[in-house]
C-alpha cells in the first residue's frame, strides 16, 4: 500500500463501478453481529406481554406469582413504569406515535398492545414468566374492518396535503369520450424484515447506551432522549448491522421497555421481538380502498382524474397511507381531484412501509390507466406518453429531470413490447394462459441534512464517520466509493464507520433518501479534507479530521418536482382451472439519478420488484374480525414470494442525474416496488381477460372469476 | 417457553418404556413441527424422547413385495429412494411438494403423519380452538377459513390436515405400524385419523403410549402410473390449498383400476372412494373424471369463503386424470 496521503496521478473513479459489500465477508461468515447477538456482561432479558383483547382496559395483573418464578427480576407495567414525555416533535417533524410510549396508562387500543415487560436472568425464563402472567381486562366492543364508505373516514394530511382539487370533475367526466370508474383494494401488509427488532439498553457512567437495529441512530437517540427527558449528550444509540427495516425500524416498544428496565435494574437489559409479536408491534401498511375515475377524450388525453384513497389507522395515532398522492406527480387533467382519507379503528398504528402511498397508489392508478387504454384502443405505453405532463400537475412546478418516456422506450425495446398482441385471453401454452403488462413508476427524490467527518491517517488510510444506517441496501459500500472519489484514492484505503449516534446527526435510511443524504455530507467532508491535504496541511499522529454539515445546502434546494421514474414490465402465466398465477419474467427500467454501485443498486431494484410480485400475488395479513388480531401471524401464514416465484427478472437504468445533487443521486430504495404490482395485475388481465382489482390475486379469486363472478 | 427434559432412545422398547414412565412426554423426530409448536406454547411437554437414533431409518422391499418404510426415514430420503420413485411416483412427488429441502432432510415419516394442522387459530394460543383447548369454540367457522375443510368437518372444527405425503400414502392403502408397552400393532391409514365429530382434539386412533415404527405400502401395480399435483398460494414452500394423488390403470379405453385421494380438504387425507367407484370400469374420458369428482364432492359442505375448493378439486381431478390417461396412451 502506498504511504502517500494523496495521489496526484490519474485516479480511476470508483462511483459507477460494481463493488461487493465491504462487510459482505463478515456477514456471510457470521462475524458481523446483529443487535441481539452483541454480548454484554450481566445481561438480563425482557419479554413483552401483549394484550389479548382489542379494546378495553387493564383491570389487574397477577404479578406476584410471576415474580416468584425462577430467574424473574422484575415486572414492569403501567403501575410502576417511569413516566414518559410524549409532548415533543421528533426528527421528522412528527409527534411521537403513543404506541412506543409503553406502560403509561391502563387503556388497550388494539390486540397485541404491550401491557407488561417481564425481566429475567435468561430469555427462556423471561418468556415462560411472561406467558404465565395473567392479565385481567375489562373488554369493550372493537371494530377493525375498513370499508371505502366508512362513516368515520376523514381527510388527513400526512407528509403531503390530504386533498388537492382543480377543475369541475363531474362536468369533465360527463364530456369525456371514455370513462373508467373502478374501486381497487390492497390488503394489510407487514414489513417482515429478516432480522426481528431487538435492542439492549444499559447505563454506562451516566450515559444511556442502546445497541439496536434501526434505520437511523440519530432518529432513535432523539426519540429516546425526548421520551425519557434526557440530556442529548447522555444518549448514545448504535446500530451497526441491520437485517432489513423497510420502514419498520424506528423507535418502538422494545427499545423503550429495555431502557425502562435497564434504568430500574441498573444492569443491561435486552428486549427482542418474536416474529409473531412483530405483527402487532413493528407497524404495518394499512389496507386501502381506492376509487379511481378517469375521463379521456377520443385520443386518450386525460380530461378528468379522480383518485380517492381510504386507509386505516389506530385510535391513538393518525397515520395516513397517502395512496392518492401518486396522481399528483404522474398525470395531469383539466379536472384533477385527489384525496387521502383515514378511518381510526382498533388496530395497531400503521407506519411507513416501503414506498408508502406510491406502492398501493400506483397499483390503483396504473391499473386504471390500463383499463383506459383498453377502452380507448390505445397501446398502454402510448397512452402514458400522450399524457406526460409539462409541469407538476398539482404544484405547477418544473420537473427536475423526468425521464419516464425514456424508461418506457428502453423497456419496450428490451421486453419486446412492439410484438405484443393487445387482445386479452388469446395466448395459451398447455394449461397456462399468457399475458404481458406494463405500468409506470415514480418516487420522490429527497435529501435530509446530515453531518459527517473525514479523517486522514498518517499511514495513508482514511476513516469516514457518519450516523448512517446500512439496512441491507449497501449504503456502507456506496459511501466508501463516494469517499474514495472525493479523496481521489482507491476504496481499499477508506474505512467507513456508521450506525453510531456519537458520529453526529444524520438523516435516516428512509424515504429513499439515505444514501443520497449521507453521500452529500461524506463528499463535502472528504472533498474538503483532500483540499486541506493538497495545500500541504501537516498530519499529526492522531490524523487530520474535517467535518461537514449539509443543513444549509439541503435547505437551499429550490422548489421543483424531484422524482425518480421507472417503467415496469411483466409476463405472467395463469391457470384458470387452479387459480395459479406465475410471473414468467419481469423487467424494470429506471431513471433514478446517478447509480453509485451498480451491483447493490441492481440488488435493491430487483428486491423492490420482488416485493411487487409479492404484493400482486401473495402478501396479505388476515385480520380477524372477532378477535381483532392477525390470524396466521408467522411466515407460514403470511406469504412473500419464494425463489420459485421469481423466475427471470431484470432491472436496468438509463443515464439520469439530479443536477442539484453534488453526486447526482436521486435514490433507489423504493422505486423498484412502485408500479410492479400493477404491471403484474395488468398482465393477468391480458392473459385472462379478467380485471383483478383486489390484491393479492389469489387462486380463489382467479377461480371465482373463472366461475363467472364479474371482475373478482 | 416451558423448560423440558430431553432424553435420547436407542431402541424401540427403550423408547416406549421411557414414554410410559413419565407423563407429559412426547417423541421427538425431526422436530420440524413439534419444536415450532413448543415455541408458540401450543405444545408444552415436560420431556422429549429423541427417537432419531432408533434403527427405523430403512426402506425395504418385503418378501410379499410390499415397501416397508421405517418411521425415522427422513422425507428427503423417502422421496429420493429408487423403489419409491419407480413404484409409487406420486408419493415421491408429494413429499417433494412439501416444505423445503432443509425441512425435508429433518422431517421423518412418522412425524409427518402426526403433524398438526396449520389453522391460524390453532397456532395462536390466545385464541379459542376446540382442537387445542376442547370446548373453547372454533373461530374459524365464522372467521378466516379460506384454507379450511370442505369435506368431513363439523361445527367443532374445520381445520385441514397439512401433510402432502399422507395424501399419497392414503391413495395407496398404506398401513401404519406401531409399538406399545403391550407389543406391536398396526392400523390401516384409512382408519388412522379419527373423524372430527365433537372431539377434534382426538386426532388419531393410535393407542396411548404408542410409537410409530413404520409404514407399509402394499404392492400396487396401478401406483406405478401415478401423479401428485399440489396447488398452493405461491410456487413453493407453502401448504396446499388443494391437492390430489391419483393413479390410473387403463386398458382398451376402460379404467380398470383407479386410486384417488385429496389433500387440504378435510381433517385427514381424503380417500375419494366414491370417485374411485365411478371411475372403475368406466370409459377413460374426461366426462368420467368429472362425474367421479362430482360423486365425491356431492358430500362437500363449503364454508362462505372456501367454496372455490370444490371447483379446484373438480378441475384438478379432471386435469390430472386426463394427463395420466394421455400418458398411458402414448
Amino acid at each position: 500500500m502506498s504511504t502517500a496521503t494523496t495521489t496526484t496521478s490519474a485516479h480511476a473513479p470508483s462511483v459507477g463501478t460494481g463493488h461487493t459489500r465491504v462487510e459482505g465477508r463478515d456477514k456471510v461468515t457470521g462475524a458481523a453481529r446483529y443487535a441481539a447477538e452483541v454480548p454484554f456482561a450481566g445481561l438480563a432479558h425482557g419479554w413483552l406481554v401483549l394484550s389479548t383483547i382489542a379494546r378495553g382496559r387493564i383491570r389487574s395483573l397477577d404479578t406476584e406469582p410471576v415474580l416468584a418464578m425462577p430467574g424473574v427480576l422484575a415486572v414492569l407495567d403501567h403501575r410502576n413504569a417511569p413516566h414518559l414525555n410524549t409532548d415533543y416533535t421528533g426528527l421528522m417533524g412528527l409527534r411521537p406515535d403513543p404506541t412506543c410510549a409503553v406502560f403509561q396508562h391502563d387503556r388497550v387500543p388494539h390486540l397485541g398492545w404491550p401491557v407488561a415487560l417481564v425481566v429475567a436472568e435468561t430469555s427462556e425464563q423471561a418468556r415462560e414468566a411472561a406467558e404465565t402472567l395473567v392479565v385481567h381486562y375489562e373488554q369493550e366492543p372493537h371494530h377493525v374492518e375498513l370499508s371505502g364508505d366508512h362513516p368515520d373516514a376523514h381527510p388527513v394530511d400526512g407528509h403531503e396535503p390530504a386533498v388537492t382539487e382543480k377543475g369541475d370533475l363531474d362536468a369533465r367526466l360527463a364530456s369525456s369520450a371514455f370513462v373508467v370508474d373502478a374501486e381497487y383494494t390492497t390488503p394489510e401488509e407487514h414489513h417482515n424484515p429478516m432480522e426481528p427488532h431487538a435492542a439492549t439498553a444499559r447505563w454506562d457512567d451516566g450515559r444511556l447506551e442502546v445497541t439496536d437495529s434501526n434505520q437511523g441512530v440519530t432518529w432513535v437517540a432523539g426519540e429516546l432522549q425526548n421520551l425519557f427527558s434526557l440530556d442529548p449528550a447522555s444518549v448514545r444509540v448504535r446500530s451497526e448491522h441491520v437485517g432489513g427495516g423497510f420502514g419498520s425500524k424506528g423507535v418502538r416498544a422494545h427499545q423503550v421497555a429495555a431502557v425502562m428496565a435497564a434504568t430500574l435494574l441498573q444492569r443491561p437489559v435486552r428486549v427482542a421481538l418474536t416474529r409473531r409479536q412483530m405483527f402487532a408491534l413493528a407497524g404495518h401498511r394499512s389496507p386501502t380502498v381506492q376509487r379511481v375515475r378517469l375521463g379521456a377524450d377520443a385520443d386518450g388525453r386525460l380530461r378528468a382524474l379522480e383518485h380517492r384513497s381510504v386507509s386505516r389507522t389506530s385510535t391513538v395515532y393518525e397515520f395516513v397511507e397517502p395512496s392518492a398522492g401518486v396522481a399528483r406527480v404522474m398525470y395531469d387533467a383539466d379536472a384533477h381531484h385527489t384525496a387521502n382519507h383515514v378511518v381510526p379503528l382498533d388496530v395497531p398504528s400503521p407506519t411507513w412501509m416501503r414506498a408508502p402511498g406510491e406502492a398501493p397508489g400506483s397499483f390503483a392508478l396504473e391499473a386504471a390507466l390500463d383499463e383506459l387504454a383498453e377502452k380507448c384502443g390505445i397501446d398502454p405505453i402510448e397512452l402514458r406518453l400522450r399524457n406526460e405532463p409539462e409541469t407538476g400537475p398539482v404544484s405547477g412546478l418544473p420537473f427536475a429531470g423526468r425521464d419516464l418516456a425514456a424508461c418506457f422506450r428502453e423497456g419496450a425495446r428490451r421486453f419486446g413490447w412492439a410484438d405484443r398482441d393487445s387482445r386479452p385471453g388469446v395466448r395459451r401454452e398447455g394449461r397456462w394462459l399468457l399475458g404481458t403488462g406494463t405500468a409506470a413508476a415514480s418516487f420522490p427524490a429527497g435529501a435530509q441534512p446530515s453531518t459527517a467527518s473525514a479523517t486522514a491517517h498518517p499511514d495513508g488510510t482514511f476513516t469516514i464517520r457518519i450516523s448512517a444506517a446500512d439496512i441491507g441496501t449497501g449504503a456502507r459500500t456506496a459511501l466508501t466509493l463516494i469517499a474514495a472519489d472525493a479523496l481521489q484514492v482507491p476504496p481499499e484505503r477508506i474505512r467507513v464507520r456508521i450506525g453510531d449516534s456519537d458520529f453526529g446527526p444524520a438523516g435516516i435510511a428512509g424515504g429513499s433518501m439515505g444514501t443520497r443524504s449521507w453521500s452529500w455530507a461524506v463528499k463535502a467532508a472528504a472533498g474538503e479534507l483532500r483540499e486541506r491535504l493538497a495545500l500541504g496541511a501537516g498530519l499529526p499522529a492522531q490524523g487530520l479530521t474535517v467535518r461537514s454539515d449539509t443543513t444549509e445546502a439541503v435547505e437551499a434546494l429550490g422548489p421543483a418536482e424531484r422524482h425518480s421514474y421507472g417503467a415496469q414490465f411483466a409476463e405472467v402465466a395463469v391457470d384458470v382451472t387452479t387459480g395459479e398465477v406465475r410471473v414468467r419474467r419481469m423487467l424494470g427500467i429506471f431513471a433514478a439519478g446517478r447509480i453509485v454501485n451498480p451491483l447493490t443498486a441492481r440488488n435493491q431494484l430487483l428486491g423492490g420488484m420482488v416485493w411487487g410480485i409479492s404484493m400482486a400475488l401473495h402478501e396479505e395479513a388476515a385480520r380477524d374480525r372477532a378477535s381483532g388480531g392477525v390470524v396466521g401471524a408467522d411466515l407460514a401464514g403470511y406469504h412473500v414470494a419464494t425463489h420459485a416465484d421469481v423466475p427471470r427478472i431484470e432491472a436496468g437504468w438509463i443515464e439520469d442525474t439530479d443536477p442539484d445533487d453534488p453526486v447526482g443521486i436521486k435514490g433507489i430504495g423504493e422505486i423498484g416496488v412502485v408500479g410492479a404490482a400493477a404491471a403484474v395485475a395488468n398482465a393477468v388481465w391480458h392473459a385472462t381477460g379478467v380485471r383483478h382489482r383486489s390484491l393479492p390475486i389469489r387462486p380463489d379469486r382467479v377461480l371465482a372469476a373463472a366461475a363467472g363472478a364479474p371482475d373478482a | 417457553m416451558r423448560e423440558f427434559g430431553y432424553q435420547r432412545a436407542y431402541d424401540v422398547a427403550g423408547a416406549v418404556a421411557l414414554l410410559d414412565a413419565a407423563p407429559d412426554t412426547r417423541f421427538l423426530g425431526g422436530g420440524t413441527n413439534l419444536v415450532d409448536l413448543m415455541k408458540t406454547g401450543v405444545e408444552r411437554p415436560a420431556r422429549l424422547i429423541d427417537i432419531r437414533e432408533l434403527p427405523l431409518d430403512r426402506i425395504e422391499v418385503t418378501a410379499e413385495g410390499a415397501l416397508r418404510i421405517g418411521a425415522t426415514v427422513t422425507n428427503g430420503d423417502l422421496a429420493a429412494h429408487p423403489e419409491v420413485r419407480r413404484r409409487y411416483p406420486a408419493l415421491a412427488q408429494a413429499v417433494l411438494a412439501g416444505a423445503s429441502g432443509q425441512l425435508r432432510n429433518m422431517a421423518t415419516v412418522g412425524g409427518n403423519l402426526l403433524q398438526r394442522t396449520r389453522c391460524g387459530y390453532f397456532t395462536e394460543v390466545s385464541q379459542p380452538c376446540n382442537k387445542r383447548a376442547p370446548g373453547s369454540g372454533c373461530p374459524a367457522v365464522a372467521g378466516e377459513h379460506r384454507n379450511h375443510a370442505i369435506l368431513g368437518a363439523s361445527d367443532h372444527c374445520v381445520a385441514v390436515h397439512a401433510s402432502d405425503m399422507a395424501v399419497a400414502l392414503t391413495a395407496f392403502d398404506a398401513v401404519v405400524h406401531y409399538e406399545t408397552a403391550d407389543g406391536p400393532g398396526e392400523l390401516p391409514l384409512a382408519d388412522f385419523y379419527l373423524p372430527v365429530g365433537d372431539t377434534p382434539h382426538r386426532e388419531t386412533a393410535l393407542p396411548a403410549g404408542a410409537l410409530i415404527t413404520g409404514v407399509t405400502l402394499p404392492p400396487a401395480p396401478v401406483a406405478a402410473h401415478s401423479r401428485y399435483r399440489k396447488v398452493r398460494e405461491r410456487a413453493s414452500y407453502a401448504f396446499a390449498i388443494g391437492s390430489l394423488a391419483a393413479a390410473l390403470d387403463i386398458r382398451d379405453g376402460i379404467v380398470r383400476d383407479a386410486r384417488l385421494a385429496f389433500g387440504a380438504v378435510a381433517s385427514r387425507p381424503w380417500r375419494a372412494s366414491a370417485a374411485e367407484r365411478v371411475l372403475t370400469g368406466a370409459p377413460a374420458v374426461p366426462e368420467t373424471y368429472a362425474a367421479a369428482a362430482d360423486a365425491e364432492l356431492a358430500a362437500a359442505r363449503p364454508l362462505p369463503r372456501n367454496g372455490y375448493k370444490v371447483d379446484l378439486i373438480r378441475n384438478l381431478t379432471v386435469t390430472v386424470l386426463t394427463e395420466l390417461a394421455e400418458e398411458a396412451a402414448r
